[in-house]
């Protein structure tokens, strides 16, 4: 019985970690897979944009203007500026994606540090932190973005923070609830009584068992932020001409719905095709963590 | 084994803890559910305490409050002639001395963490070096049964419910304490796993010199584990003393309806006792006098009206029942004088 074999055995049967295992269901999920590759192929037009547009996205000439969609060396048609409309796609993937990732991933940070504080110490400090979040929350998130915005004044880092700010009340409702959760569950109060400091248990017991839920249900506001963003810029809050962005493309081909629908409609698709993208991703995501408990 | 003479490892006293209620929106409702009410025992170095009582009789309540899981509202708990949370023994000392499995083996294992890292992760919490830890965990592994080669670096829901509580046990076990609370600790597995991780508490028992605090419903496994029995009602100690003698001969009321309740192949063993009808009653508005009076078969007027302490008998058994305190009134008790 002693312990003759403690020092380090040659072979330990290490089977595979949680993350190794929900990484394996991702890749049998089909549909998750399909959106992941949409995803990564935005990325790669985000990141090398500038050089896969065939043209220069900012200046066009005003004989190609509103060219429909086939015109030789206009294979997406042209703006109501004339300029190509595929390279401003590409190259708008920058900035749309940017807009809808960045201020998801701050609110998520902010987000989880406010829930898992109210979650773990419970309350009056639960009780204090939630409802005034619960004020943020009471507001319709586009208007909430708008007025913020609209207060901070235009351009792409206001928005940003508003867009932050519109997006840490529903993560932190989650990040409470799922730490209260976890909380309550026999092998916190073990570590408890093991005489650990509250840090240490939610270092060790808690964020490994919270954080995978919460990103989950970020990357789905990831959809909800680039649409919103996309209006921010439509209302002239966010991104200004010429700079090619989606939103703002779809605001300024808006009068040209009647002449060239289908190059107006075509920032619209993008952004459709974008958001539910991360939608399939994120539920094909949650159901391969739903890894029996 | 008996408590007189030598000091008791761990000394409850007048343990109370109420949980207040919600008030509605008109302010009714806001009673106190009375969990733990006045609980008083002492555990002696060494033995295993058995403590058994339905459920909602504030037996997990009272293991709780012993691990300062929550905090009692009330009373004094001594440990080594040391009070609890005094300068002279912080709450983290005392946790280190005193251990608790608890029933769910799954619930009670962080389901992201390989077994080998639980049980090495309290001690490291007091100062251990990692690479000690995990050795001593290899270690503890070993003496629950479970090969560390094969098992260290498995996650929990990669084991049998047998196997993980075999786990919880070596966890409990990796801060070295004297004392281990186990909580139902047994209840959820099988007969067969239960009898074998009964015989491997047993077992570590003797060989770490632990004491423990067997709580259960199970009156045949309490009987077959403990040295002492303390039987809980509402709250409230009924009857705390020796396995065999309370097993052969329950002094209270409640007690004997309990042991009646277990069924038994044994003709000698075969109890006239009436069974126990009902639920027991609320522990928000419990009963006046003597809590069990309600449901008890030798109730009288008078147990409704006084309530009756726990009183000690030269055995160094005790029972609060009034039946039991000479000259108390009650017509089946010993005529004042007489009686111990």
């Amino acid at each position: 019985m002693q312990s003759t074999t403690a020092t380090a055995p040659p072979a330990l049967e290490r089977s595979a970690g949680y993350w190794q295992t929900v990484f394996q269901r991702l890749l049998r999920d089909k549909v998750a897979m399909a959106a992941g590759l949409i995803i990564l192929a935005l990325l790669i037009m985000a990141i090398f944009g500038a050089w896969l547009a065939p043209k220069d996205p900012i200046s066009g000439s005003i004989m190609s203007r509103l060219k429909p969609i086939g015109t030789p060396g206009f294979p997406l048609g042209a703006d109501e500026l004339g300029r190509d409309m595929l390279s401003r796609l590409i190259v708008g993937a920058r900035l749309s994606l940017f807009m809808g990732i960045t201020p998801v991933l701050c609110a998520f940070f902010i987000g989880s540090l406010i829930g898992i504080t109210a979650g773990y110490a419970g309350g009056v400090t639960n009780t204090l932190l939630m409802r005034t979040i619960d004020v943020f929350y009471a507001f319709p998130s586009v208007l909430l973005a708008i007025a913020l915005s609209g207060a901070l004044g235009a351009g792409i880092l206001n928005s940003l923070i508003s867009l932050t700010v519109v997006f840490i009340p529903p993560i932190a409702r989650v990040a409470e609830s799922v730490t209260t959760q976890i909380r309550s569950r026999d092998f916190v109060e073990a570590a408890r009584a093991s005489g650990a400091r509250a840090m240490t248990i939610v270092r060790v017991h808690v964020l490994g068992n919270v954080l995978g839920p919460i990103f989950v249900y970020s990357t789905s506001l990831i959809a909800v932020s680039m649409i919103l963003a996309s209006g921010l810029s439509f209302l002239g809050l966010g991104v200004k001409p010429p700079q090619p962005e989606w939103g703002l493309m779809l605001n300024t081909l808006r009068t040209a719905i009647y002449t060239q629908p289908w190059v107006a409609a075509l920032p619209g698709m993008m952004i459709f095709a974008t958001s539910v993208a991360f939608n399939l991703l994120s539920d094909g995501l949650r159901s391969a963590m739903e890894i029996k408990q | 084994m008996s408590a007189q003479g030598t000091a008791p490892l761990l000394r409850v006293r007048d343990l109370v803890k109420h949980f207040p209620m919600k008030k509605d929106l008109f302010g009714r409702g806001g009673g106190v559910v009375r969990a733990v009410d006045g609980v008083h025992f002492d555990v002696n170095e060494g033995e295993t305490l058995g403590v058994v009582g339905e459920s909602g009789c504030g037996k997990s309540t009272t293991a709780r409050l012993l691990m300062h899981l929550i905090e009692p509202d009330a009373g004094q708990i001594v440990f080594d002639g040391k009070v609890v949370g005094s300068a002279e023994l912080p709450l983290k000392a005392f946790r280190r001395q005193v251990q608790m499995v608890f029933q769910d083996s799954y619930a009670s294992l962080n389901p992201r963490l390989t077994i080998e890292d639980s049980i090495a992760f309290a001690p490291q919490v007091h100062g251990v070096s990692a690479r000690e830890a995990i050795e001593r965990a290899h270690d503890l592994l070993n003496r629950v049964g479970l090969e560390p080669r094969r098992f260290a670096e498995r996650y929990p829901h990669e084991l049998s419910g047998g196997q993980r509580q075999r786990v919880n046990i070596a966890r409990a076990l990796a801060l070295q304490p004297r004392v281990i609370i186990l909580d139902e600790a047994v209840s959820a597995l099988d007969k067969s796993v239960e009898a074998q991780v009964l015989n491997l508490l047993l077992d570590l028992k003797e060989s770490f010199g632990l004491t423990y605090i067997f709580i259960s419903h199970d009156l045949q496994v309490v009987e077959y584990m403990s040295d002492r029995v303390m039987v809980m009602y509402l709250g409230q100690v009924a009857e705390l003393g020796h396995a065999q003698s309370m097993f052969a001969q329950p002094k209270h009321p409640y007690t004997r309806a309990l042991l009646g309740s277990v069924p038994t192949m044994d003709p000698d063993r075969r109890t006239e006792e009436p069974p126990l009808v009902g639920d027991p009653p609320n522990p928000i508005n419990p009963p006046s006098g003597c809590r069990f009076h309600t449901r008890c078969s030798l109730a009288e007027t008078l147990c409704s009206q006084r309530q009756p302490e726990l009183v000690m008998d030269a055995q160094g058994d005790s029972v609060a029942c009034l039946i039991h305190v000479a000259g108390s009134g009650h017509s089946r008790a010993p005529a004042a004088g007489v009686g111990a």
